[in-house]
């Protein structure tokens, strides 16, 4: 048998998605669009802290792209409330990918606001992959446990904003907040940690003051 | 679950560099994934096989560089490998932020 013969290639599997996550966010700019891309574990609240921003975001027009392996409720829940949302079924694949953000930014028909993507209920593979946002807000909550940091570190390396969700039941968890933080700030030193409850509505007021500071509107 | 869509690319970068090169059969893809690129190096290998059939790699045999992910000390600087619930650097307990070693998924190159 002959000898082989090597050839090199060096390329990154993430390359394709990375260049259509790029041309989109540049399209979404020259839009006057900021993105969001919304990440967490299932019921962690990614639907519900939405609804809070959105209420909040007087005189800015936000939209929704819903992603889920399956169903509408979350896209419906917020058309009935007015916004203009679009469902994105992956019909099994775990995690949002640029192409895929591409065809719903184009049906969508956006200009002048915010874009939330709210990604599939996933704490691991979302993290990965870039679909064109400006920033990756990551949702956790105080009942998931202090040790998810630790656990599931990239999608808390990567966050531009940490909401951590259902602190109404903090008397009620054994949550270890300082664990927590020593976690996170390990990972992420810059991105704001901000408790809130889509119960009792506290702490949605900084997070849009944080969407507000970050776009031109 | 998501190794199907990155095996199927994996194949068609292969693919087409084999036809580039003028080689009608690849023999070797030689990969590099880190731990926390998030994908399992048995996965990939599993949907290979099926996806890889009646192209130039159906034969071809994936050779796996695992990459095990390390953290940076802020304080001293040393490179260290992570235990669990921990970010703690092993020599001098200062603390660790993560580098981009443990998060690379690239081909290679391939052996035609």
């Amino acid at each position: 048998m002959s000898e082989n013969r090597e050839i090199e290639i060096m390329e990154s599997v993430y390359d394709k998605n990375d260049e259509v996550a790029s041309k989109i966010n540049a399209e979404l700019t020259k839009k006057n669009i900021y993105a969001i891309n919304v990440m967490g574990a299932p019921g962690v609240g990614k639907t519900t802290s939405l609804i809070q921003i959105i209420k909040r975001l007087e005189g800015i027009t936000p939209y929704v792209i819903e992603g889920d392996i399956e169903a509408d409720f979350d896209t419906k829940t917020l058309q009935s409330l007015g916004v203009k949302a679009i469902q994105i079924n992956t019909g099994g694949a775990c995690h949002l990918d640029s192409p895929l953000i591409g065809n719903a930014v184009e049906e969508l028909n956006l200009e002048n606001g915010v874009l939330f993507i709210e990604n599939i209920g996933n704490l691991v593979c979302p993290a990965e992959f870039m679909i064109g946002e400006h920033a990756k807000m990551l949702i956790s909550t105080v009942t998931e446990g202090s040790d998810k940091p630790y656990k599931y570190p990239l999608a808390f390396e990567k966050a531009n904003i940490i909401l951590l969700n259902k602190c109404d039941l903090l008397p009620y968890v054994d949550f270890d907040e300082e664990f927590f933080m020593k976690g996170v700030r390990a990972l992420n030193k810059t991105a704001p940690v901000i408790k809130v409850s889509g119960k009792t509505e506290e702490g949605y007021d900084e997070v849009v003051a944080w969407i507000r500071a970050r776009i031109n509107l | 679950m998501h190794e199907y869509p990155i095996t199927q690319r994996i194949i068609e970068v292969a693919d087409e560099y084999a036809e580039k090169n003028h080689a009608d059969e690849v023999k070797v893809i030689n990969l590099v994934v880190g731990d926390y690129s998030g994908y399992v190096a048995s996965s990939i290998e599993l949907y290979f096989d099926i996806i890889a059939q009646g192209s130039r790699c159906e034969k071809a045999r994936l050779n796996i560089e695992r990459v095990t992910p390390k953290l940076k000390c802020s304080k001293c600087g040393e490179y260290f490998e992570r235990i669990p619930y921990s970010f703690e650097c092993p020599s001098c307990h200062g603390e660790g932020s993560p580098t981009e070693i443990g998060q690379e998924f690239y081909i290679r190159s391939i052996e035609v």
